[in-house]
């Protein structure tokens, strides 16, 4: 007669422990579509790092001569209305969106993160009053909040990355927050506790660790609206405060007016916008199941 | 319930004031002065004062916002530093635009994001799923304002089969009445013009719908899927129920719930899309105003209308948590 098989928690804990990053690493490298989403950011990111070396123009320069070719071998994706290469602007345009978008989700993330992590930590008053904060900024729906910060304080890129990233606050900071509070009653969280841990040692050892992952999620994500938002305020003229500078949202509203002769001055830039919201979008869709094994596709 | 109801709009009155107070501080604390902007660069410097005198702005700042919030208690909205006209009335004879357009996204949202989103999960797994998959993150990835454009260029310009712009042929020359297009030809009694109106709402409608058409889209496949797995689907089939049963009966009721939360969160996010795709498409409606108002510098038409745009938000997003409560009665009231 054989003994009755005894499972021992610690030798199936000891097989886990390979750590939640190494094991999400290994599903993120099984994971078609994060794959497909890191070629496309990859390729956004080689624009936007190699746009002096390969672009075959610079980004102002252009001859009148040569406005409103469509696209040939000479000029790749046609030249706009003053005669610049297209081509070699969406480049650039790839260097504004990854500057602009990258800070304003940091800053969105760093000002967020403060307010939840403060609300989460507290509780009690403090959340309360933190959280009506966050309710006025949720308040104002996010384009609009975004073209209200820049209308007033000036047309300049600090500007719009200010104004993307007030849109994010909210978002951050309720993420955090929830998981924050959820985490303050963890099993794990009491015992350090009750073993005399000090709140900050507690908040940066214990709690943030545990309640990183939603919200690294969330900012790839974010990275894709970053981008889109700040190519909305660039195509409602609230873009760079210089109109030669080469954005996407901008190119995009100076070309309305040649829908019908030179659609390609829309669909390029277009294209553009959309393959790297493609990219964040899936690599984040990813990263949150390969972070979280339980969700299924 | 009750009480309910109104412990949430009590809550809503504190995050109004702070709203009023950020929105009055963003005017009167940044650079910029409205006497300027009305009276332009060349005025003398005793008509700036005068002017500064009338609009109050001599008063110190907490006394300006005192005037302010006693003006918005007698519902007067300030007046526009261009035309002079009344933002209260300017606002309601342009929302029903808005609010036209608005309606007509979500019901292209909501119309083929269930249909999409039910699609899929039937066949999860298939081609089918993936060609939904694929266009829900289109739907999420493609900017209004490039979609709309693309729409623009193949479906009017190229193919003619829509108008670019506007909200009617300005020819068929149809009376104001609700400035509902839509109500206002009917009532006019000229369908050739109602049809004319639809039309023109085609494409703002895809354009500003395929947010949260592919929200939709996935929420729906989720949730479908979710509940298809439950033991009691499976029970409904074991007792030999038809597929159209089980799926009407015992899967649907319980998936609608996620399904109708989502489309309510949606709302706000397509007030603030009117934004981008009035302004595409030449669609006179609020959101068009607002950003003409931010390239005239009005500033008592930017601080109003924003705000009343969060008023509205707020409603809507508060009808949203009531209606929510009123469908689930799992729902704690605490």
């Amino acid at each position: 007669m054989t003994a009755p098989s005894i499972s021992i928690p610690g030798r199936v804990e000891a097989r886990h422990s390979r750590g939640l990053w190494r094991d999400a690493g290994r599903r993120l490298l099984h994971h078609g579509p994060a794959l497909v989403g890191l070629a496309l950011i990859s390729l956004f990111l080689l624009a936007a790092v190699l746009a002096p070396l390969i672009a075959p123009f610079g980004p102002i320069e252009g001859k009148l001569v040569d406005r409103l070719q469509p696209p040939t071998g000479g000029h790749l994706f046609g030249t706009d209305l003053q005669g610049r290469d297209e081509f070699s602007r969406i480049l650039f345009g790839a260097q504004v969106s990854l500057q602009v978008g990258v800070v304003s989700v940091f800053m969105g993330l760093v000002m967020g993160g403060l307010i939840g992590a403060t609300a989460g930590t507290f509780g009690g008053r403090v959340d309360a009053a933190l959280m009506r904060v966050v309710d006025v900024l949720l308040a104002i729906p996010g384009i609009l909040l975004a073209i209200a910060i820049v209308a007033w304080l000036g047309r300049g890129l600090p500007q719009i990355m200010l104004a993307v990233a007030m849109t994010n606050v909210p978002l951050f900071a309720r993420l955090l927050r929830g998981s924050l509070l959820a985490l303050r009653e963890a099993d794990f969280v009491v015992a350090a506790r009750s073993l005399g841990a000090s709140r900050l040692r507690l908040l940066m050892r214990h709690m943030l660790p545990n309640a990183l992952t939603p919200v690294i999620v969330a900012a790839t994500l974010a990275l894709a609206t970053a981008i889109i938002d700040v190519a909305g305020l660039g195509f409602l003229g609230l873009g760079p405060p210089d109109p030669r500078t080469a954005e996407w949202g901008t190119m995009l509203t100076d070309s309305t007016r040649f829908l019908r002769a030179a659609p390609y001055l829309i669909f390029f830039p277009g294209l553009a916008i959309v393959i790297t919201a493609v990219g964040f979008n899936l690599f984040g869709d990813g990263l949150r199941e390969s972070l979280d094994p339980r969700l299924k596709r | 319930m009750g009480k309910y109801i109104i412990r949430r709009l009590v809550g809503a009155i504190p995050v109004l004031i702070g709203l009023s107070i950020v929105l009055f501080a963003f005017v009167h604390l940044l650079p910029g002065d409205p006497t300027r902007a009305i009276l332009g660069q060349h005025a003398t410097a005793a008509t700036v004062a005068s002017l500064r005198e009338t609009l109050g702005l001599d008063k110190p700042l907490w006394e300006q916002y005192l005037l302010y919030m006693g003006q918005l208690a007698r519902g007067d909205l300030g007046h526009s530093v261009v035309n002079n006209k009344p933002v209260l009335g300017e606002f309601m004879t342009r929302f029903p635009g808005t609010v036209e357009l608005t309606i007509a996204a979500l019901l292209v949202a909501v119309g083929f994001g269930i249909t999409l989103g039910r699609l899929a999960a039937r066949h999860p797994q298939t081609w089918t799923d993936g060609a939904v998959t694929v266009v829900s993150l289109l739907g999420i990835s493609i900017p209004i304002f490039v979609l709309g454009l693309t729409l623009q260029f193949f479906l009017s310009v190229r193919l003619g089969w829509l108008p670019t712009s506007g909200r009617i042929d300005p020819r068929l020359a149809i009376p104001t009445v609700t400035n509902f297009m839509l109500v206002d030809t009917l009532l006019a009694g000229r369908p050739e013009a109602f049809v004319n109106a639809l039309k023109h709402l085609v494409l703002p409608a895809i354009a500003l719908g395929s947010i949260p058409l592919a929200i939709i889209t996935r929420i729906t496949r989720a949730s479908v899927l979710d509940v298809a797995n439950e033991d009691y689907v499976r029970t409904a089939r074991a007792k030999g129920l038809s597929e159209r049963r089980v799926d009407g009966r015992h899967i649907m009721r319980n998936a609608w719930l996620p399904v109708t939360t989502v489309i309510g969160l949606q709302v706000g996010g397509l007030l603030a899309g009117a934004v981008i795709t009035e302004t595409i498409f030449a669609w006179n409606g609020v959101g068009r105003w607002v950003v003409q108002a931010i390239s005239n510098r009005d500033y008592f038409v930017i601080q109003s209308s924003i705000l009343i745009f969060a008023f509205i938000f707020l409603i809507v997003n508060l009808a949203v948590d009531i209606g929510y409560a009123f469908l689930n009665p799992r729902i704690r009231y605490t």
